[in-house]
């Protein structure tokens, strides 16, 4: 079976578990297969709308799948998933005095505003 | 809950933070969890990688560099504790921004730096249901 490693945050929603051994043949069914598993992980890896959050990131092996086919990307038995989370912050609603101006200029909370400039 | 940063750390991070200042600086904590608290051990800075017109108010650590740090804590057998981070001249409040892309049990250490020089601290930790942030007792030790 593919397994997937559990980042530190999220091991207490997994039964403390480092690694969670998943059934499916795409990185999708594998996802799914692991909140079916550990019902209570799944606040934090989807959204209301029922999308992965915009901090979850799936890496197999080395890469992104994100860069491969993303939820869709085939797995094999013995592949190794691994969720790594981004993290993004900063001001926005802690300081009154330039709060019209951060918001006249921030762009949508969705993961379009998280492009790198690197 | 205590997050316990060894002063010689606390000042590598206060220096990585002016040095973004005025934009956002924001690095990783790694350490180890003791109970009823954290210990960081190490710290690992990053390049705000947001988009450069709104590093004034906001940081990104990449996954890529998330995955780095997860392996460079393995490799000293410690895990990552936690996330650094400025608010260049603003209070070290954790925002509704910072909450909307905080996992739990991590601790998010904030930095005022004001006019360029590090100030207050405020450590913060995601509550269990994701709806706000708990305060965290800092405490520095030689």
């Amino acid at each position: 079976m593919p397994t997937i490693r559990i980042p530190t945050p999220l091991r207490p929603y997994a039964a403390g578990k480092t690694e969670v051994a998943v059934a499916g043949d795409t990185v999708g069914a594998a996802l799914s297969d692991l909140t079916v598993r550990h019902p209570d992980l799944r606040k934090h890896l989807y959204a209301d709308t029922g999308e992965l959050r915009a901090f979850v990131n799936v890496f197999l092996g080395q890469e992104d799948v994100r860069h491969l086919q993303g939820v869709k990307t085939a797995l094999k038995d013995n592949d190794q998933l691994r969720i790594v989370p981004s993290v993004a912050g900063g001001l926005m609603d802690c300081h009154s005095e330039r709060r019209s101006r951060e918001e006249s200029q921030a762009k949508p909370r969705d993961a379009s505003t998280l492009r790198a400039s690197a | 809950m205590t997050l316990l940063i060894p002063s010689n750390l606390y000042s590598q991070i206060s220096n990585h933070l002016q040095a973004a200042y005025p934009n956002e600086g924001a690095g990783i904590l790694l350490g180890a969890a003791n109970g009823d608290g954290k210990t960081v051990k190490a710290i690992k800075p990053f390049v705000n990688k947001f988009e450069t017109g709104e590093q004034y108010h906001r940081y990104f650590i990449a996954a890529q560099d998330m995955l780095d740090g997860e392996t460079e804590a393995e490799r000293l057998g410690l895990d990552v504790v936690g996330v650094f981070h400025s608010h260049p001249d603003h209070p070290a409040q954790a925002s509704e921004y910072d909450r909307e892309y905080a996992l739990p049990w991590y601790s998010y250490l904030i930095i005022s730096v004001q006019e360029g020089r590090a100030a207050d601290a405020q450590s913060w930790v995601l509550s269990d249901d994701r709806t706000k942030f708990n305060e965290e007792r800092i405490e520095t030790a030689n």
